[in-house]
C-alpha cells in the first residue's frame, strides 16, 4: 500500500516538477554560476573571476543606495496598501449605520465604490506609469501642480519627480493607487466569509466600530492579511515597471529612485556587464529569502476555526 | 492514505518556493549563453565593378534598424536600391526600438543578422561588442569605390571625424555613423528677431538677453530636465572654446583633475548662474526631453541645448514661422582659445556588422549603398538631418532647422569638437555627471564647487574600476 501511495504521488507530480525544475530551477543555479563570471551578455565567452563581482558590490555606493530604497519600499509598501485596503474594506462592509434588517452593512454606496477601488487593477502598470508622469509634470501641464493652482497654492509647486526627496515617495504613491484596490476586494471576500453572528454578539456587549475590528474583523482576517502582505513586499521588491517608466533619468534624480532591480537592468543591458549584473540578482535574492523569513516567523499563530 | 502529508504543510513549502521564484530576476538567464553554434556563412559571390564586394547575388539579407527619431524608411528605400541591384537577394527588413532585447540573445546564440543600426536608448555597448570580436571591420567597404564615383573610395567621400569615430584602439573601423549631428545651442529665429535681440557670443551678452527675457516673462533657458545629459551637448563645446581642446581629451582621458581644469569650472559656474538667477524655465527638472522641446516650441523658453535631430523629433508642436535655428555655444570672452563658432559636431546612428552575420558582405555592401548620393539625399530630405556622406544637400531646399546646422559646420570650419565621454562611457556620462552632478546643480540643489568635485570623484571611479573597458584619445 505505500509502496503504491508514492508511485501515485510521482505520477501527479513528476511533470510539473520537471517543468519547475527547467524554468525555475536551472535559471537560479545558472544566475549563480554567472556571478562569479566577468560574462557581458553579448558573448558566449567568459572566465571565472571568483568573488570579484560581489567584491565590487560592496564598494558601489549606488548598490547601497538602491537596497536602502527597496527595503524603504519594502516597509512603507505593505503597511500603507494593507492599511489602506484593510480600512476601505471594513467600511465597505461592517463600517454603514446599522440598518433594520441587517446586523451589519457597509456605507452608502458600497457596492459602487468596490468597483471603483478595483479599476486601477484594470489597467496595465505600464499606463498607470505614463499617466502618472504627466501628472507629476512640474510645469503648466501637469495636473498636480494644476490642482495646487487652482486652490491659490501658487506658492506651493514641488518638482515631483525632479525632487530627490519626494520622487521615491511620489513612486510610492503610485504602487499603492494601483494596488490598493486589490486588496479591498481581498479582505472584502475575506470579510464576508466571517460569521455575522459574530458581530451581533460584539455589538450587544457594546462594542464600537473600532473595537470591532481590531477585536473581530482583523484576527479572522490574519492569514489573508499575511498573504497580502507577501505579495505587496514582493512588489516593492521588484518595482522595476514604475521606476523604469516614470522617474528621472530613470532611476534618479541622484539615484534616489533606483531599486535593485532596475540597477541589475542597467547593468547586464546598457554596461554590458551580465556578470556583475548577477551578483545584483543574488543580492536581490538574498534580500528576498531573508524578507520570507521573517514573515513566516512573525505570520506563525493559531489559526482560528469557526 | 498516512497522514504524514499535511495539506496545510505542502502549501505553506509550496508558498515558501514561489517566494524565492517569483521577484528574482529570472529574466537575466533566460538568455544565458547557450553554445555558439557558429552560424554558417553564405558563399562568396563573384567580384566585378558593379559587385566590388563580392557579395553573393542570391544570398538573404537580414537587416534591423533602430525606430526612432529617423524612423526607418531611409533604410528600406535603401533595400529597394539593393534589391534592384541583386534581383535574387531576398531582404528581410525590421524596425525596432528595442534594440538590445531582440537583439542580446541572439548575439549570444551566434545568429545575429547582417546590419544593425545599434541606436537608442537600448544599444548595444559598443566596447563590449568590440572588446567580445563580435564585429566585421568595415575597412573592405571604406576602400571599395564609391557608388557615384567609382574613381573615389567610400572613405574619401565622408564627412570629417567619421572614420576615426569607428575606430576604438586599433586601425579597424567597427562602427560606421550614418547619420552627422550637430549638437549646440537651439533657438527660434523669430523669436529673437521679434523681441530685437541678437544670438548673444559672450555670456555677459548671454546673461543679459536673460535678464531681458525674464521681464517679459520669458524663460532664458529650458533642457531635458529628466535626462540632464542633454546640457553638455552645449556645455562641452564651451568648455573647448574657453580652454582649448586639450581640456576635452583631458576628460575623456579620464585623467586625474581634469575637471578643475580652470576653463571647466568657468563653465560650469556660468550655467549655474543662469539657475541661480532663474533663467531657467520654472519646472525644468521634472520634464523630459520631449516636454522641455514643446515648452520651447511654444515660446516658453528661448534656448536649449539639444542636437539636430530635434527638428524631425519636435516637427509636431513647432509653429509653421518657428524658423529653428542652432548656434555654436556663447563663449566667455575675448581671452577664450578658440574662435566663437566652435562646435560638437559627430556621427550618430551607428552601423554595425557582425562578425557570425551569415551575409556580412551583404551588410557592407547595404551601407555602401547607403553612403551613395541618391540614399544620402533621400535621408536628408525624409528626415531633416545630415548623413555621414559629404554632401546630398546640393539643389535640396532643406528645412531651416538643418540649414542652419549646415551653415553652422560651414562657420565652424576646421572648429569642430567631438567629445567621445557619451560612447565611451555610457555610464559615467548619463547618469553620474549628468543626472547625479549636472542635473542636481541646475536644479539649484548643488554649488559648482560640489559638484565639480562630484564630477571628478565620478570620473576617478571610473578610471579605477578595472571591469569598464578604457579607451584613449590618440
Amino acid at each position: 500500500m505505500q509502496h503504491g501511495k508514492y508511485r501515485f504521488i510521482v505520477g501527479f507530480l513528476a511533470l510539473p516538477l520537471a517543468i519547475y525544475a527547467v524554468f525555475v530551477i536551472s535559471p537560479f543555479v545558472q544566475a549563480i554560476y554567472y556571478s562569479f563570471t566577468d560574462w557581458t551578455g553579448l558573448s558566449s565567452d567568459y572566465s571565472w573571476v571568483g568573488l570579484e563581482n560581489y567584491d565590487r558590490l560592496l564598494d558601489d555606493e549606488i548598490f547601497w543606495k538602491a537596497l536602502r530604497n527597496n527595503l524603504l519600499l519594502l516597509l512603507v509598501l505593505p503597511l500603507v496598501t494593507l492599511g489602506l485596503g484593510l480600512f476601505f474594506a471594513f467600511m465597505l462592509n461592517v463600517g454603514g449605520k446599522r440598518r433594520r434588517g441587517a446586523v451589519i452593512a457597509g456605507v452608502r454606496g458600497s457596492g459602487f465604490y468596490k468597483v471603483v477601488y478595483f479599476f486601477p487593477q484594470v489597467l496595465s502598470i505600464a499606463i498607470v506609469a505614463v499617466l502618472f508622469r504627466y501628472a507629476y509634470e512640474p510645469t503648466e501641464g501637469g495636473a498636480l501642480n494644476g490642482f495646487l493652482r487652482a486652490i491659490g497654492l501658487d506658492s506651493v509647486q514641488p518638482l515631483w519627480l525632479g525632487d530627490p526627496d519626494l520622487a521615491l515617495w511620489c513612486v510610492m504613491a503610485v504602487m499603492v493607487w494601483c494596488n490598493v484596490g486589490f486588496y479591498v476586494v481581498l479582505f472584502s471576500a475575506g470579510m464576508s466569509s466571517i460569521p455575522r453572528d459574530f458581530y451581533e454578539a460584539a455589538l450587544l456587549d457594546g462594542a464600537n466600530r473600532f473595537t470591532t475590528f481590531f477585536r473581530i474583523t482583523l484576527p479572522l482576517l490574519w492569514d489573508t492579511v499575511q498573504t497580502g502582505w507577501i505579495y505587496m513586499g514582493i512588489i516593492a521588491l521588484d518595482s522595476f515597471a514604475v521606476v523604469q517608466i516614470m522617474t528621472i533619468g530613470p532611476g534618479g534624480p541622484d539615484y534616489s529612485t533606483e531599486v535593485l532591480s532596475f540597477y541589475l537592468y542597467t547593468k547586464s543591458f546598457r554596461d554590458g556587464q551580465a556578470g556583475q549584473a548577477t551578483a545584483l540578482g543574488v543580492a536581490l535574492l538574498i534580500v528576498t529569502l531573508i524578507f520570507a523569513g521573517i514573515v513566516m516567523r512573525l505570520g506563525r499563530r493559531e489559526r482560528l476555526e469557526f | 492514505m498516512g497522514s504524514d502529508f499535511n495539506r496545510r504543510d505542502l502549501i505553506k513549502r509550496a508558498t515558501a518556493a514561489g517566494l524565492v521564484a517569483a521577484p528574482a530576476a529570472t529574466f537575466l538567464t533566460s538568455c544565458a549563453s547557450g553554445d555558439d553554434g557558429d552560424g554558417e556563412k553564405v558563399e562568396q559571390g563573384k567580384k566585378t565593378d558593379k559587385n566590388p564586394l563580392a557579395v553573393n547575388e542570391s544570398a538573404g539579407l537580414e537587416v534591423v534598424i533602430f525606430d526612432g527619431g529617423f524612423g526607418d524608411k531611409y533604410a528600406k528605400d535603401a533595400e529597394v536600391l539593393y534589391k534592384q541591384a541583386y534581383p535574387k537577394a531576398k531582404v528581410s527588413h525590421s524596425a525596432t526600438t528595442k534594440i538590445q532585447t531582440k537583439l542580446q540573445p541572439r548575439f549570444n546564440g551566434g545568429t545575429p543578422p547582417d546590419l544593425i543600426d545599434n541606436s537608442g536608448a537600448e544599444q548595444m555597448d559598443m566596447g563590449t561588442l568590440v572588446g567580445k570580436d563580435q564585429l566585421m571591420d568595415l575597412t573592405p567597404m571604406l576602400d571599395a569605390p564609391s557608388i557615384d564615383d567609382p574613381t573615389k573610395k567610400v572613405r574619401d567621400t565622408l564627412r570629417p571625424g567619421v572614420v576615426e569615430m569607428g575606430q576604438f584602439t586599433g586601425k579597424e573601423v567597427w562602427i560606421l555613423y550614418y547619420a552627422y549631428t550637430v549638437y549646440g545651442v537651439w533657438y527660434s529665429q523669430t523669436l529673437l528677431d521679434k523681441h530685437g535681440w541678437e544670438y548673444p557670443k559672450t555670456w555677459d551678452e548671454m546673461l543679459t538677453l536673460c535678464a531681458d527675457a525674464k521681464k517679459k516673462g520669458i524663460a532664458g533657458w529650458t533642457y531635458a530636465g529628466k535626462h540632464p545629459y542633454y546640457l553638455p551637448f552645449s556645455m562641452y563645446p564651451m568648455m573647448a572654446k574657453v580652454g582649448g581642446r586639450e581640456v576635452l581629451d583631458a576628460i575623456d582621458n579620464l585623467e586625474p583633475n581634469a575637471w578643475h581644469h580652470p576653463a571647466v569650472k568657468a563653465v560650469i559656474e556660468a550655467y549655474y548662474e543662469l539657475a541661480a538667477k532663474g533663467y531657467i524655465l520654472k519646472g525644468t527638472p521634472g520634464l523630459d526631453h520631449i516636454q522641455s522641446q514643446t515648452k520651447w516650441t511654444e515660446g516658453k523658453a528661448i534656448f536649449i541645448p539639444n542636437g539636430s535631430w530635434v527638428e524631425n523629433e519636435a516637427k509636431k508642436t513647432t509653429p509653421k514661422d518657428f524658423q529653428m535655428a542652432v548656434s555654436a555655444p556663447s563663449g566667455l570672452d575675448s581671452s577664450d582659445k578658440m574662435p566663437f563658432g566652435t562646435i560638437w559636431a559627430s556621427g550618430g546612428e551607428p552601423f554595425i556588422v557582425p562578425k557570425r552575420a551569415k551575409n556580412p558582405m551583404g551588410g557592407m555592401e547595404l551601407l555602401r549603398i547607403m553612403l551613395g548620393e541618391a540614399s544620402s539625399r533621400n535621408f536628408v530630405q525624409q528626415v531633416s538631418s545630415l548623413t555621414s556622406m559629404n554632401g546630398g544637400t546640393e539643389g535640396v531646399t532643406l528645412p531651416p532647422g538643418l540649414q542652419s546646422s549646415n551653415d553652422a559646420l560651414a562657420a565652424a570650419g576646421e572648429n569642430i569638437v567631438n567629445p567621445r565621454l557619451q560612447d565611451w562611457y555610457v555610464a559615467l556620462q548619463k547618469e553620474k555627471i549628468g543626472i547625479a552632478a549636472l542635473g542636481e546643480m541646475m536644479a539649484g540643489r548643488m554649488k559648482p564647487d560640489e559638484c565639480i568635485k562630484k564630477i571628478q570623484k565620478f570620473a576617478d571611479d571610473t578610471a579605477k574600476d578595472d571591469s569598464v573597458k578604457k579607451y584613449k584619445h590618440t
